[in-house]
């Protein structure tokens, strides 16, 4: 980073917010948010304006505003509870705007896939939260690597699960195929200076704690590594365009993952930038296509610029960042993949480029729609400068890789072109079946636990308060019946006996004298009888 | 001042046979506010210190050494607030009822004399009492306001509280004759707490307490009396039931078991940490399956309630940060208010649904936003907070729940932290399916039924949904008030 930049943002002063009493939170601009700041709000701009001429109302801009507000605060936050309401609100308006046409069943369908992969992810960050307290007694990033050792480990695992979530790395990747059902300027920003990348921009912001742990860089550059070879087979096996740029987003944002596992932040900065300028101006082209039904010339050579950037053919922008971070890799095998991808990345584009070979009717496409495509193609071509040294390119990217990647795109593209075809496979055309796999395994299973809790709660648990209940009246009957008429009966027949007794008593009281005479005789007799046998 | 607020809403209420018919609604509406304001002014007069402010004690009953002893602090003064919010907000959207209004107006005024008084009393016999007057006023609310089966379900309520009060009663018992003298004041109690010395019968009054606290809360497995109340009562009904009455429960947790029993709480802390999470987890799941939406809400209910037991089991190990426990009890308590706005307006929303169209399946609706944008637009923030989306107030709560509970660092609490987490997924999937199915989509068979909201009902859920969003946004209005109540009750549960 030059000193001279440097001075730019160094006039901003840090924002304090402090939401929760104790534990303070604020807002920074610093030497990474400040290029996240600036791309989002050129994308921003470049993608309001092209959605302005297609006549979008107001619920479409506050949501797209609210989505890049969401995203100003994922980037400047520098704790992690403003990172994570950041985070999810940009989550939820991701789901309105991708169910933005919400009659259609499907198109919601598409958001809730989203909206709940990406929060199953999320669950991460918030368990991280808890893990920071516990470990390094602060929610500050700054703060994170410094934990103790095993809350170290589980931020580190919370904040590499949420961020892989976000960006649609493997095993996730499948959300941001349903993320495609959303209006095409939503995808333009939502794939390149939003959402998606949030992911890999906390994990190069996270660098020191990935670091720290050790086990946390590797995996992260496996995971990205991996998404950019195997999400680029999945990009090469689409027939349909959108899909084909989604599964490309992934596999771009995985060398972006890669960067930061593997330490090459400033690379990872720069290839995230231009692919932000090249995927939205691809996107919004394709926007055109779709909703014209026809192609003009702006638009067609627009798209060529963006393709061509895509497959890394130098000298364009992508070909300059995914050196950079290619060169940061020190693994021999990651190396190997990344080339892979790379290669694959060519392949891709190329098939994309042949969208152009298709005839298409010339059609009326406003001034503001053209401007930001053509703006959007000169950033994406020559981006490739933030990778000079002095700006973000300190590692430099060794000249015969460069070279030999540049020459391997160039070959690539003009096979593809030329042949006019590329190898569809067919085992990648479904995404994997990740989200069949999720289906099976997570919501279905899901769902019948909440189905059998419901019932064992209607049945065992209330019906045992149900039962109590039926218990106590019982008990009342039994009472009734029983136990009442034997007191009852008890008390009948000490009555009877009363009677009997009495009835007996009465039975010596005749009135006549003589037989008193007699009654009392026999009492004396009794009377002196026991008084000798005493005595 | 205190006393003035508790018993103005009944002093009303008892002259309310001789105001006019027709200006019913709008005097129960002006007392309400009036309420609200007097409420307000005890806040701010309080401000953001520790202690207790506009304390009263009077004689009451001598004999058991019991008086009429209120006064209000940090946990008081959000859940007055909340009560005076919530009581407002039917009124208002009750101006249109036309079925026997003076005497509805009269019950839902006195129960919020005793809702005011359970918040603000500081005499564990006085806080019985208010305890078991609203369980006998919202037995009459849903028996004589409420629809479908209303008279099993206000029995069923109604005895199975009165039994957790006759339980909780037991418990009081228990904290008078362990008191060394007697005495049922909470203050006294707190100062030295009773059974120093005999830890089983401490235990023992927990369960009691705890117990009878449970019911009314409620957690799993004592929450079954809550979904059919909830589904048979009247939409205000179930907001004042809900919104405050719920409360009665984790408030007597902190006000009472915890620092009365400190020693039996700390022992039995993973208990509470244990109900909490399977509270938490069980009533997510089990509102997921849940075809009837009021059901639905009032099990999510049991979920939310869940968190606050869970932060406040936490807050009980004492040998974990403190920062972290204060988190917690902050936490919960903001949570407590959060339940109440949120869950308060998702239960009038629901009035609004079967008002229109007479039910409350979720499946017979769909594409609800066509004809009714605005209650739309409600629905969708209202399930937004629910599900704790940062901006509104759930959020704030559940953020500091989890913080707190597992940065309490021990291993059972990050554990149970940490499994809670997973509420927030299914808690998100539920109300993605309500919206789904009925806000979203294609029309349903009772589509056609659903109008648009009216503006009673307007003004009565937007001031919920908007204080949500104050507290999602600028949270140290509340957190600063809850906060030296927090660190107060965590020294105590400590000691």
């Amino acid at each position: 980073m030059s000193a001279a930049l440097r001075g730019v943002w160094g006039v901003v002063p840090p924002q304090k917010a402090g939401m929760i009493p104790g534990w303070g939170s604020g807002l920074v601009v610093d030497e990474l948010s400040v290029f996240l700041l600036v791309t989002l709000a050129v994308v921003l701009v470049a993608v309001l304006a092209y959605a302005w001429a297609d006549g979008y109302g107001v619920r479409f801009h506050a949501l797209m505003l609210l989505f890049a507000a969401a995203m100003a605060v994922t980037v400047t936050a520098s704790d992690l509870l403003l990172l994570l309401m950041g985070w999810e609100v940009m989550g939820a308006m991701s789901y309105a705007l991708i169910g933005y046409v919400w009659s259609d069943p499907e198109r919601v369908r598409s958001a809730d896939v989203a909206f709940l992969t990406t929060r199953a992810a999320d669950m991460g960050l918030y368990a991280a939260a808890g893990f920071a307290v516990a470990g390094a007694h602060s929610l500050k990033l700054d703060d994170l690597a410094t934990a103790n050792a095993p809350w170290r480990d589980l931020i580190a695992a919370g904040v590499v699960v949420a961020a892989l979530g976000k960006s649609a790395q493997l095993p996730f990747s499948f959300w941001l195929s349903r993320a495609m059902a959303g209006p095409s300027p939503v995808s333009a920003l939502l794939h390149s200076a939003a959402m998606v990348v949030a992911g890999a921009y906390l994990l190069l912001r996270l660098r020191p704690l990935l670091d720290a742990t050790g086990w946390a860089a590797t995996t992260v550059s496996w995971a990205g590594a991996l998404t950019a070879l195997l999400l680029g087979a999945v990009a090469l096996a689409q027939r349909d365009l959108k899909q084909l740029l989604a599964a490309s987003t992934c596999a771009q944002i995985g060398f972006m993952v890669l960067a930061a596992g593997a330490g090459a932040v400033d690379g990872g900065t720069a290839h995230l930038i231009a692919h932000a300028a090249v995927k939205s101006l691809l996107f919004l082209c394709a926007g055109v296509w779709l909703t014209r039904r026809g192609t003009h010339r702006v638009v067609d050579v627009a798209f060529g610029i963006g393709a061509v950037a895509l497959a890394g053919v130098p000298p364009l922008s992508l070909w300059v960042t995914k050196d950079e971070v290619l060169a940061g890799v020190g693994s021999s095998a990651l190396l190997a993949v990344g080339f892979a991808a790379s290669v694959l990345s060519a392949a891709y584009a190329g098939k994309a480029l042949l969208r152009l070979f298709q005839a298409a009717e010339r059609v009326p496409v406003p001034l503001a729609q053209r401007i930001p495509l053509a703006g959007l193609a000169v950033a994406g071509a020559g981006l490739g400068v933030l990778g000079l040294p002095g700006i973000l390119g300190e590692a430099g990217p060794v000249a015969w890789e460069s070279a030999l990647a540049g020459a391997f795109a160039v070959l690539t593209v003009g096979v593809v072109v030329a042949v006019r075809r590329v190898p569809e496979p067919a085992w990648a055309l479904r995404w994997f079946w990740l989200e069949r796999a999720a289906l099976a395994g997570v919501v279905r299973p899901g769902f019948a636990v909440a189905r059998a809790l419901a019932r064992f709660d209607d049945r065992v648990v209330d019906g045992a308060v149900e039962g109590v209940a039926r218990g106590g009246r019982w008990t009342a009957g039994l009472a009734r019946r029983r136990v009442e008429l034997r007191v009852d009966g008890l008390v009948g027949a000490v009555g009877r006996a009363a009677r009997g007794l009495a009835a007996l008593a009465r039975r010596p009281q005749t009135g006549q004298v003589h037989l008193y005479f007699a009654q009392a005789a026999v009492v004396l007799a009794v009377l002196v009888l026991v008084a000798v046998l005493a005595g | 001042m205190l006393t003035l607020v508790i018993f103005l809403p009944l002093a009303v209420a008892l002259a309310l046979p001789g105001v006019p018919r027709r200006a019913v609604p709008w005097t129960w509406l002006g007392v309400s506010v009036v309420e609200l304001a007097l409420v307000a002014a005890m806040w701010a007069a309080h401000g953001t210190g520790g202690g207790t402010s506009f304390e009263t004690d009077a004689r009451w009953i001598p004999s058991v050494r019991a008086g009429y002893h209120v006064g209000v602090d940090g946990l008081s003064l959000p859940l007055l607030a909340l009560t005076a919010v919530l009581f407002a907000t039917c009124a208002v959207y009750s101006l249109r009822n036309t079925h026997r209004v003076r005497a509805f107006a009269m019950l839902f005024l006195f129960l919020e004399t005793v809702c005011l008084g359970l918040f603000a009393a500081l005499d564990l016999l006085l806080f019985f009492v208010f305890f078991d007057l609203s369980i006998v006023g919202m037995y009459f609310v849903i028996l004589l306001w409420g629809h479908e089966d209303r008279a099993r379900s206000a029995l069923k309520f109604f005895l199975y509280t009165f039994l957790g009060s006759l339980v909780l009663l037991l418990g009081f018992i228990g904290l008078y004759l362990g008191a060394d003298p007697h005495t049922f004041d909470m203050v006294e109690l707190t100062r030295t707490p009773p059974f120093a010395g005999s830890p089983g019968l401490a235990g023992l009054t927990l369960l009691a307490v705890g117990a009878g606290l449970a019911i009314k809360t409620p957690v799993v497995p004592f929450h079954t009396w809550l979904p059919p109340a909830h589904t048979d009562a009247p939409a205000a009904g179930s907001a004042v039931l809900a919104g405050v009455m719920l409360k009665m429960g984790t408030y007597g947790l902190v006000r009472i078991a915890m620092p009365l029993l400190p020693d039996a709480w700390r022992r039995y802390a993973l208990v509470m940490l244990v109900v909490g999470l399977v509270s938490v987890l069980y009533g997510a799941f089990v509102a997921l399956a849940q075809d009837n939406v009021k059901r639905l809400v009032a099990y999510t209910s049991v979920n939310h309630m869940g968190y606050i037991v869970l932060a406040l089991g936490a807050a009980g190990y004492a040998a974990g940060d403190t920062d972290a426990r204060r988190l917690a009890v902050t936490g919960a308590v903001t949570q407590m208010v959060s339940h109440g706005l949120v869950t308060g307006a998702l239960f009038l929303l629901c009035g609004v649904l079967h008002d229109r169209a007479g039910s409350y399946d979720i499946g017979r609706f769909g594409g609800v936003a066509r004809r009714a944008p605005v209650f739309a637009g409600l629905v969708a923030v209202a399930a937004f907070a629910s599900l704790g989306l940062p901006g509104l107030s759930g959020f704030i709560a559940e953020f500091q729940i989890f913080a707190g509970t597992i940065g309490t660092g021990t291993a059972a609490t990050a554990v149970t932290g940490a499994l809670a987490v997973a509420g927030i997924l299914v808690t998100a999937a539920l109300f993605l399916r309500v919206l789904h199915l009925v806000v979203l989509g294609q029309p349903g068979e009772l589509t056609p039924r659903v109008t648009d909201v009216r503006r009673p009902e307007l003004a009565a859920l937007v001031p919920l949904l908007a204080l949500s969003l104050l507290i999602g946004v600028a949270p140290r209005v509340l957190l600063d008030t809850i906060e030296p109540l927090s660190a107060a009750v965590v020294a105590l549960v400590g000691r």
